[in-house]
């Protein structure tokens, strides 16, 4: 294995926020609940929404319970971790900034095949779609690269600019390595499955047999009341929080495999209702300022 | 009226180039066909006349090269007549606001003698330069795409620019002098930009002569033509390189083209191992997540190699590239090999268990519920004898499992694999080869050109699905409309046609979809019937076995008895204009109703299109039109017109209606037995003792299905009917030698008809 630890898994994180930082961007941390996807972070939803200039780069922890195999699979986890950058309006030159990253976390454009294949993004829960790209590296996504067009049902103005790199696709691309737990993390001799195999192999079983359904159930009705009593109380961040709890519940009866294919439409919506609903709350408390300090955001 | 000012018009070539962020490759096509469009309708409406265009895309950049433009229009004088001298001042107001000129520039002039006004308006030249710079944000603004977005600081209005991607740039010369103009902030010049990669920076180009070579020396082949060539080339060499043979797919080729500026087919190789799995699977993986070329040995067995499309010379010789893509499909095919693995545990019978949590239609129940009508179609075509040579058992076994595939991990991620999978599967578990081929084949024929089934037991189960789905459909009023088709029925009727046709399948398509749309009855079940000829007959072998929802389910197959065949006909028209048959042919043996053996039919089309197309057929033509406008304009029912009728426009609506057939012969006899009360003339005998042979003849020769023969028949009344019309007056002075003339002609009309209807015949 390569011990460089010039691109160690940490190291890449930390380059990329070099990077980043110098563009302007703030530098956040994860947000701390269970999410499907970076794009959840309040940093992205509902900073995408209104007309302040907002830059942004965060490193998200995602749980996606069915993608589970109890540390078995060599490319395929029930938590891994996005870096997404938000940018608003999406500048000039975007794309530029994007592959100078690539440059700066030891990808040579000039010996990998680097190409902006068409991959549009759609999120009913969100209300949310953007068109883009999937960015590959000889052949391998590695960056999910998206002009938001709408969120929770809004015309995005101005639009904002999404990367969402795959970290340990990466890590493993630049690594040279076939199996995500064999990455060097920290170019030190820890690998990532010391760090995270275990957690791996009994969140799989957790998630797939141990979860008490009744209390899934129950958490996602509490979740969505709460959602509403949030609304209801004109704290749309809030809401907005229950809604991302009561999409990750769903996933986890998913994962248990306890929803029926009639029922899942009914929950889907139910979630997107919530999501939608804290995004409309959010544009309604806001707008009145948005539209006073940016005229021309109105029209 | 208008004249031009001549004089010499100087030319040159224009180049346009609208550059963008990554284009997808599906579009491309479609958008330069979008630039010509507009491109073309800017110069015509500003009056420039264009030559020779050009059309070219990369994923950055779209391009367009008029050759020879005039370097401006032509200076045009138009004259518009006016009121004449003396009118009232309104009007003469009036038509010179129309024409945009004032008083003093009207002239007067004689016209027949009496003073006009005339306006004189000169319309100079303009330089295209200038129509061009109004031209180009025009086109931009209006261009189509399929999906369009906004983008950047301007985004913060809805109102702004929509382009697929950020539009970045415009290049615009015509011939060596920069067209100014901008769009939304993007202002024309002459720099563009290279190979991302291999050549970063600005690049100026003179114009239109030197764009394509400057761009090459930039790593950016421009023509979309020229790199599929490249493409189509070098995937090929590589793989003879390595001693293999490229399967060709000229769909990747173009896509790859779209994909890349400067195109570098690479082959790699993968682990042997993986070619466990079909190699269906693997050419599907590689081609639709990854866009690879597969490669064969010599003997056609697919080989542990693919070609990628790199869009750089890479500095190692594409090793890295190779390498990088490699590890990809391997990651891809693993999981294939998973699910290959994983479904091989589950006999198909169980997974076909799992079709009842799977929602057809919500009309029409689950796909287990399907799964069971189709079975029991399936074997109902074998034990009619419809569908000979199979063993009823297995052609129901093959139907039952049919659909079982789709709850498999594999047809779950690559649908298109649906049937193939599932005839893997049953060979897997040792399942007869009948079956397997029948799950495999059963959705053949998907399209024109596809395979159409043979074998017997995979004619009963396709057949039975599509007709099932067909009924099924129709049962809930679910017709395709218009270019709405939602359950691809037209597709399926297709199907049904050319397995009937294809394998000479006897039997009656309404009845058979009459009889698919009873099983959806509850314990619907067919015994004992050997020719269903009529609902009633159905509805009597069905017997009491059904109950419940008899009523509606009898009301819905009814809903399908009538729509059918009307349906199946224009798609059976649309299907045989491709084998050059005439649809009004088809019309004329149609409009006899009860024929929906297509076999019958179309063997009497067939016999019909050679006859009409012989001297004798198209004099018969002509004969039997001149007759029926005769008729008609007597409205003269004949002997048809004694026997009761229901009010049809047609009078001889009920000619073929098989109750009235008795009594339209014994009426016929009647007649016939009749003794003329005057001496007909000779032509007239003639064509009565020749309709005597021929009636009987090709009665029994339609009977035989022998319709050439039948045809023959005809063609003998051709000269005696020419003859009756040279020598015989129909409309006697004499009464009843009119009325008997007339019969004869309405007996000459009726005699064709038993053969095909004539006046759907055009021409």
């Amino acid at each position: 294995m390569d011990r460089n630890p010039a691109n160690s898994f940490q190291d890449m994180i930390l380059a990329l926020h070099d990077f980043w930082s110098a563009q302007g961007c703030l530098i956040l941390q994860p947000y701390d609940m269970r999410m499907g996807a970076g794009t959840f972070h309040t940093a992205t939803t509902l900073r995408a929404l209104g007309p302040e200039p907002w830059s942004a780069a965060f490193v998200q922890p995602c749980r996606r319970p069915t993608d589970g195999r109890y540390g078995e699979n060599p490319n395929r986890l029930q938590h891994y971790y996005q870096y997404q950058v938000i940018l608003k309006p999406s500048p000039a030159d975007i794309q530029d900034l994007y592959l100078e990253s690539l440059r700066v976390i030891g990808i040579d454009p000039l010996l990998h095949d680097i190409r902006f294949v068409e991959d549009d993004w759609e999120s009913p829960t969100l209300g949310a779609w953007g068109l883009g790209w999937e960015v590959w590296c000889d052949g391998m996504e590695v960056t999910q690269f998206t002009y938001f067009q709408q969120m929770g049902g809004f015309d995005c103005k101005p639009v904002a600019g999404e990367l969402t790199y795959g970290l340990e696709r990466l890590a493993m691309y630049i690594q040279g390595v076939d199996n995500v737990y064999d990455l060097d993390f920290n170019g030190r001799g820890t690998t990532y499955g010391d760090v995270f195999l275990e957690n791996e192999k009994q969140m799989s079983k957790w998630n797939f047999e141990i979860a008490d359904t009744d209390a899934l159930f129950d958490l996602f009705r509490k979740a969505a009341a709460e959602c509403r009593n949030c609304l209801d109380n004109n704290v749309p961040i809030a809401a907005y929080e229950q809604a991302i709890e009561a999409s990750h519940v769903f996933n986890l009866l998913q994962a248990r495999g306890v929803i029926s294919v009639q029922e899942r439409a009914s929950y889907m919506a139910q979630v997107r209702d919530l999501a939608r609903g804290s995004c409309e709350a959010y544009m309604a408390k806001e707008a009145p300022a948005w539209a006073e300090k940016y005229p021309e955001w109105s029209k | 009226m208008g004249g031009e000012i001549s004089g010499v018009v100087e030319v040159s070539d224009f180049l346009l180039e609208l550059r963008s962020e990554e284009i997808p490759a599906r579009m491309q096509a479609g958008a330069r066909a979008e630039l010509e469009k507009l491109f073309r309708r800017e110069m015509d409406a500003a009056g420039v006349e264009i030559g020779e265009i050009a059309v070219w895309s990369t994923p950055r950049r779209l391009a367009l090269i008029a050759h020879s433009l005039p370097e401006s229009t032509r200076a045009v004088r138009e004259e518009a007549k006016g009121p004449p001298e003396g009118a009232p001042d309104a009007a003469i107001d009036g038509f010179c606001r129309k024409n945009g000129v004032g008083r003093d520039q009207l002239e007067l002039r004689e016209v027949k003698g009496r003073p006009t006004w005339f306006a004189v308006i000169d319309k100079p030249g303009r330089a295209t330069r200038d129509l061009l710079a109004e031209a180009i944000p025009a086109i931009v603004r209006d261009f189509a795409w399929p999906k369009s977005m906004r983008w950047g600081t301007a985004s913060i209005s809805t109102g702004s620019l929509r382009w697929v991607r950020p539009l970045s740039g415009i290049v615009a010369i015509l011939g060596e002098d920069l067209v100014e103009c901008g769009v939304d902030g993007v202002r024309s010049g002459y720099a563009t930009l290279g190979h991302r990669f291999h050549c970063p920076g600005e690049i100026t180009i003179g114009g239109a002569h030197d764009y394509a070579e400057k761009l090459r020396a930039c790593h950016v082949v421009v023509d979309h033509e020229e790199r599929a060539v490249l493409i189509r080339e070098g995937a090929r060499k590589a793989a003879a390189e390595a001693g293999l043979a490229l399967i060709e797919d000229e769909g990747l080729v173009v896509e790859n083209a779209g994909l890349t500026e400067w195109p570098v087919p690479l082959l790699g190789r993968f682990d042997e191992a993986f070619l466990d799995v079909p190699p269906e699977v693997i050419q599907l993986t590689a081609r639709t997540n990854q866009k690879y070329f597969v490669c064969e040995c010599e003997g056609g067995k697919l080989a542990n190699a693919f070609v990628c499309t790199a869009n750089i010379e890479a500095q190692d010789g594409g090793a890295a590239i190779v390498d990088g893509n490699r590890k990809v499909l391997a990651a891809r095919l693993s999981d294939a090999r998973f699910f290959w693995e994983q479904d091989r545990k589950t006999p198909l019978a169980d997974q076909a268990k799992k079709l009842e949590r799977i929602t057809f239609h919500e009309k029409l129940g689950t796909v287990a519920d399907k799964v069971e009508r189709v079975a029991k179609l399936a074997r109902w075509l074998v034990e009619e004898g419809i569908v000979k040579g199979a063993n009823a058992d297995l052609a129901e076994q093959a139907a039952r499992l049919a659909k079982a595939d789709l709850v498999t991990e594999m047809v779950g991620e690559f649908p298109e694999l649906q049937g193939l999978m599932g005839g893997y599967y049953a060979r897997a578990e040792g399942l007869p080869d009948e079956v397997a081929d029948a799950i495999r084949d059963h959705y053949k024929p998907v399209g024109q050109g596809d395979e159409v089934p043979t074998a017997p037991v995979t004619v009963a189960v396709s057949l039975a699905d599509k007709l099932d789905t067909l009924a099924a459909f129709f049962s809930i009023r679910e017709k395709p409309t218009g270019s709405k088709d939602p359950f691809a029925l037209r597709r399926a009727v297709l199907g049904v046609i050319a397995i009937v046709l294809r394998n000479a399948l006897r039997l009656s398509l309404q009845n058979g979809a009459y009889y698919a749309a009873l099983l959806r009855v509850e314990g619907a079940k067919m015994t004992n019937v050997r020719a269903l000829r009529t609902p009633d007959a159905v509805r009597t072998a069905l017997g009491n076995t059904a109950q419940g929802s008899m009523l509606d389910i009898e009301c819905d197959a009814n809903f399908v008895y009538e729509e059918f065949p009307a349906f199946f006909a224009d798609r059976l028209k649309v299907q045989q204009r491709e084998a050059g048959v005439r649809h009004d042919l088809i019309d004329a043996v149609f409009a006899l109703g009860n024929e929906d053996d297509l076999v019958r039919l179309l063997a009497r089309v067939n016999a019909l299109q050679t006859f009409i197309e012989t001297e004798d057929g198209a004099n018969l033509l002509a004969a039997y039109k001149r007759a029926a406008n005769i008729l008609r304009k007597e409205d003269w029912r004949g002997i048809e017109g004694e026997i009761a009728h229901t009010g049809e426009e047609d009078p001889l609506a009920n000619v073929d209606d098989p109750d009235l057939a008795p009594v339209v012969a014994a009426k016929m006899a009647e007649r016939h037995g009749r003794e003329l009360s005057y001496e007909p003339e000779p032509a007239e005998r003639a064509l009565m003792e020749a309709l005597d042979a021929a009636e009987p003849k090709a009665a029994r020769a339609v009977e035989e299905e022998d319709f050439s023969a039948a045809m023959a028949a005809l063609a003998s009344l051709r000269a005696p009917i020419d003859r009756f019309f040279d020598e015989v007056t129909v409309n006697a002075d004499e009464e009843k030698k009119r009325a008997a003339r007339l019969d004869l002609l309405a007996r000459f009309r009726a005699a064709v008809h038993k053969v095909a209807d004539f006046s759907s015949i055009e021409g």
